[in-house]
């Protein structure tokens, strides 16, 4: 018995769940859940109707179709919208007061907090669920007067900031799953850079879907006042489950004046089992708004888990001279789905936007590359550079690739390159010949061919997501 | 419209000498037409040119019935005199006259057919209309070994007696094993604001070779949907150039189907636009089978307030490995208000195939015009031989000489 659950939980590393027992709002998506979330979490009214104005808008919007991988219908009244560890009613002051199975399950996924937190500079806001845990490394950050804590404790705290930016770049009478994210988020992390200060260290949350049935709803927030710096890493994994689970986060960036924000994330959550069973659905809206002069926001993604991965981070380069990236690294095996890109809108003078886009799929998986490059007509002299390479390992898996282009500037340039193949028998021999197993070698030129992008990554992510390219490749050679 | 589509369709119909099987599948086309209308921005493949709005915009009204037993008079002077050739000349939508001059007769079948057999899952609804409201389709087979002597030039010719009225027309070329045949597709419209919406069908046998070329140069202000679908055999090729430049609003569009072994496809275009005109290119090359190559370039030079788009989808099958597809699309913007839009799509599901696309736009170099300057060219000289080059390029492309040459002086690029 024992064996044959070992056996079940090999394939995914981290496949497993904590019994803490939930504190769930009731199924079903309505006004009353809306108000009973807002009021748990003791919002202000203004976000109360702000969220029942998103429901409202929600009730007249339909899903959106156009996608390439389709899923069966979600019974949005079937989920539950609020689910949080019961023992977290009451916050805890400090880690050591933590749920113990909690600190557990950070430990088999490879962070525990306690000693992670001295050893990598990291403050580590942890999501569980839809309550934020514990939020480390907070007096480092106070001294420089940076904010960075859970959405909610923002709505609390720093109702000002909170107010006049949330909605600003997605508003709520966006698409489908971004609306209903408005409508029923829970938690989240949010950023406030003063001005004119650079972020010591690189800010970095994890996040974990844990209580069955629950979609996650996060509403991430971050600001970056003039002249300042922010690194930002997000990472996630989730339980084994079979049951599909719908993720629709939203997040949203602002730069000002001078400032830079990067993005990063490495995304494994559980794609389902080799015939296609389960796994979550991430559908997720990214924007940020370059909404100053010379302001720059870097988005990089490494995404390899997910049954269905339906995003595109985007940049609204608004100020003039501001400058937007797009580096995403996207692999699919067996039975998943991808459905990536971004979109670049120049709107200022001299803008410049720069695409790296590298997609891998194999077994029977099904991989596109969709994205927008808008250069409007008071954008002179913008300039933009795609690259979207595909590898295509057999041929029971698909690459597309689906780049909308739009050029009303006769002052800017476009450059679009993208490129499909395999990897090539030359180098797999050379590999081998040199004595690599065909699995190291298969490992080894996607890693070089991913090397553009994994360069992008901060330090701490690298490693990972290198290892990552590899695990998220085994058994589809052979 | 829905109306006026029925009883214009039932004039048609009373006026024309239809056999009932024939009027029962116009009478399909007509109802699957009436379902979906015509396109709109809200399909996918009419996202940048919403045909639509645009009828609706430019011409209003359209008037449906379109008699076909007027006899129009041709003028004998528009034929090309530069170099022998055969004709089909086509007057308002008729077949007015078909000369096979300097072929061999025995070697060529004319026959006229039903409807071009439109894919159910095809969701074109102006193929529908095209079904309903065109004339007897003529079928031009070219039997087995032949290869025409002289080119083929099709005029296609629309006069003053027409105006806000459709025009629908298909033709239907068949090239048996190892034939061949060069085609000059030639506009000479006359007429204002009407709705021409051409059909034409070619099937090519094993090694077969078609080579057309579609010229669309003098100024009008008709709206025009031009689509050819190629389906190839093992080792044929067919090379397309399209010259897009004198109406207001003109999409073509190419389907190419490789379905067999070593099978080619080359389609190269160009836009020149001025004024206030709208041009649209849609290729498709669907890879259906091992071996097969294609290659698309078009270029675009975009001037006042004119549109340009490119929509260009290589598609590669699971079957269809070594695959070889390319494609490229370039465009210089030569004014504030001009507008370049593209989408250059992969679809692929083989591992081992070479597939790439590139698409870039902007304006002119302002180091090559200053070059160019400081060796004594004025900045308009300066700027045209460059825009003169950049087009050149798409005509080298032309393998037969002949033709090359007299598309270079009608185009007026040397």
């Amino acid at each position: 018995m024992r064996d044959k659950q070992i056996e079940d939980l090999k394939d995914y590393k981290y496949g497993f769940s904590t019994d803490i027992e939930s504190f769930k709002a009731p199924k079903g998506l309505n006004e009353e859940v809306i108000r009973f979330i807002s009021n748990i979490k003791k919002e202000p009214d203004w976000l109360l109707q702000w969220r029942l104005k998103a429901f409202e808008r929600l009730k007249v919007l339909k899903e959106p179709d156009w996608q390439k991988p389709k899923y069966p219908k979600i019974d949005y009244q079937d989920l539950y919208y609020y689910s949080a560890p019961k023992s977290f009613k009451e916050k805890p002051k400090n880690l050591e007061d933590l749920d113990p199975k909690l600190l557990e399950t950070y430990k088999k996924l490879g962070i525990p907090l306690q000693e992670q937190k001295r050893l990598n500079g990291i403050a580590v806001d942890a999501v569980f669920d839809s309550v934020s845990v514990a939020t480390t490394f907070k007096d480092t950050l106070t001294e420089k007067g940076i904010i960075f804590c859970s959405i909610s404790e923002a709505i609390q705290k720093h109702p000002d900031l909170v107010r006049k930016y949330l909605g600003s770049v997605i508003p709520i009478t966006d698409h489908f799953f971004a609306t209903l994210n408005s409508a029923v988020f829970t938690d989240g992390s949010f950023v406030y850079i003063p001005p004119n200060v650079k972020c010591p260290m690189e800010l970095s949350t994890y996040f974990r879907i844990n209580a069955s049935d629950t979609g996650q709803f996060e509403r991430t927030l971050i600001i970056a006042d003039k002249g300042s710096y922010v690194s930002y890493l997000e990472g996630c994994t989730a339980p084994m489950r079979d049951e599909n689970q719908l993720h629709a986060a939203n997040v949203e960036l602002i730069a000002l004046d001078d400032a830079e924000i990067k993005y990063s994330t490495v995304q494994n959550w559980y794609p389902g089992d080799k015939d296609g069973k389960g796994g979550i659905y991430n559908f997720v809206t990214k924007r940020g708004m370059c909404k100053g002069k010379n302001s720059k926001i870097s988005w990089t993604q490494v995404e390899t888990g997910s049954a269905i991965t339906w995003k595109y981070p985007s940049c609204i380069l608004k100020g003039d001279n501001s400058i937007g990236e797009f580096y995403s690294i996207a692999i699919t095996n067996n039975h998943q789905k991808a459905d990536t890109g971004t979109k670049m809108i120049h709107l200022g003078k001299n803008t410049k936007s720069k695409i790296i886009s590298k997609g891998i799929s194999a077994g029977k998986s099904d991989m596109t590359y969709r994205g927008l490059v808008d250069i409007s007509k008071n954008a002179s002299n913008s300039t933009n550079y795609t690259q979207c390479d595909s590898l295509l390992m057999g041929n029971k898996c698909g690459a597309h690739t689906v780049p909308y282009i739009k050029n009303k500037n006769s002052n800017s340039n476009i450059a679009h390159e993208a490129t499909t193949s395999k990897i090539s028998e030359d180098q797999l021999h050379y590999c081998q010949q040199r004595g690599l197993n065909q699995e190291e070698a298969v490992g080894l030129i996607v890693n070089g061919f991913c090397k553009e992008v994994l360069q992008q990554l901060p330090m701490e992510f690298a490693v990972e997501a290198q290892k990552l390219v590899g695990i998220s490749l085994e058994g589809s050679v052979g | 419209m829905e109306q006026k589509l029925k009883t214009d369709f039932d004039k048609f119909i009373s006026m024309s000498n239809f056999s009932n099987q024939e009027i029962k599948l116009k009478k399909e086309a007509l109802d699957n037409f009436l379902k979906n209308g015509f396109p709109s921005r809200k399909l996918e493949n009419w996202k940048f040119s919403d045909i639509k709005q645009i009828i609706q915009k430019n011409i209003g009204e359209l008037t449906f019935y379109n008699d076909y037993n007027i006899k129009n008079e041709i003028n004998d002077e528009i034929f090309i005199k530069e170099i022998e050739h055969n004709k089909i000349v086509i007057v308002n939508g008729k077949v007015e006259r078909l000369s096979f001059e300097y072929e061999e007769s025995n070697k060529i079948n004319l026959t006229t057919l039903e409807n071009f057999n439109q894919n159910p899952n095809d969701d074109n609804s102006l193929l529908s209309l095209n079904n309903s409201f065109s004339n007897k389709v003529h079928n031009i087979l070219v039997k087995k070994n032949y290869s025409f002597k002289k080119p083929l030039i099709i005029y296609q010719i629309t006069n003053e007696k027409v105006s806000n009225t459709n025009i629908n027309f298909q033709l239907k070329f068949e090239l048996e094993e190892n034939s061949s045949i060069k085609i000059i597709n030639l506009s000479d419209d006359n007429s204002e604001k009407n709705f021409i919406n051409n059909l034409f069908n070619f099937n090519l046998g094993k090694n077969a070779i078609l080579k057309n070329y579609k010229i669309d140069k003098k100024s009008n202000t008709n709206i025009k949907y031009d689509y050819s679908c190629i389906n190839q055999k093992e080792n044929s090729i067919s090379e397309t150039f399209i010259f897009s430049s004198g109406s207001d609003y003109k999409k073509n569009e190419v389907s190419c189907n490789l379905e067999g072994q070593y099978s080619s496809a080359f389609i190269n275009g160009i836009h020149l636009l001025s004024k206030n005109k709208h041009h649209e290119i849609r290729t498709n090359t669907n890879h259906l089978y091992e071996n097969t190559k294609s290659y698309q370039l078009i270029k675009s030079v975009i001037d006042d307030s004119s549109k340009s788009v490119y929509q260009g989808k290589i598609y590669v099958d699971s079957k269809a490995q070594k695959t070889d597809g390319y494609q490229l699309s370039k465009a210089v913007l030569l004014n504030e208000q001009a507008e370049f839009n593209a989408k250059p799509e992969l679809e692929i599901y083989a591992d081992d195939v070479k597939c790439s696309h590139g698409s870039a736009s902007g304006s002119l170099d302002e180091d090559s015009i200053f070059y160019l300057m400081s060796r004594g060219l004025d900045k308009k000289t300066a700027k045209e031989l460059l825009i003169n080059g950049f087009l050149l390029d798409v005509v080298e492309k032309i393998t037969d000489e002949e033709i090359k040459k007299l598309l270079k002086n009608m185009i007026g690029l040397n």
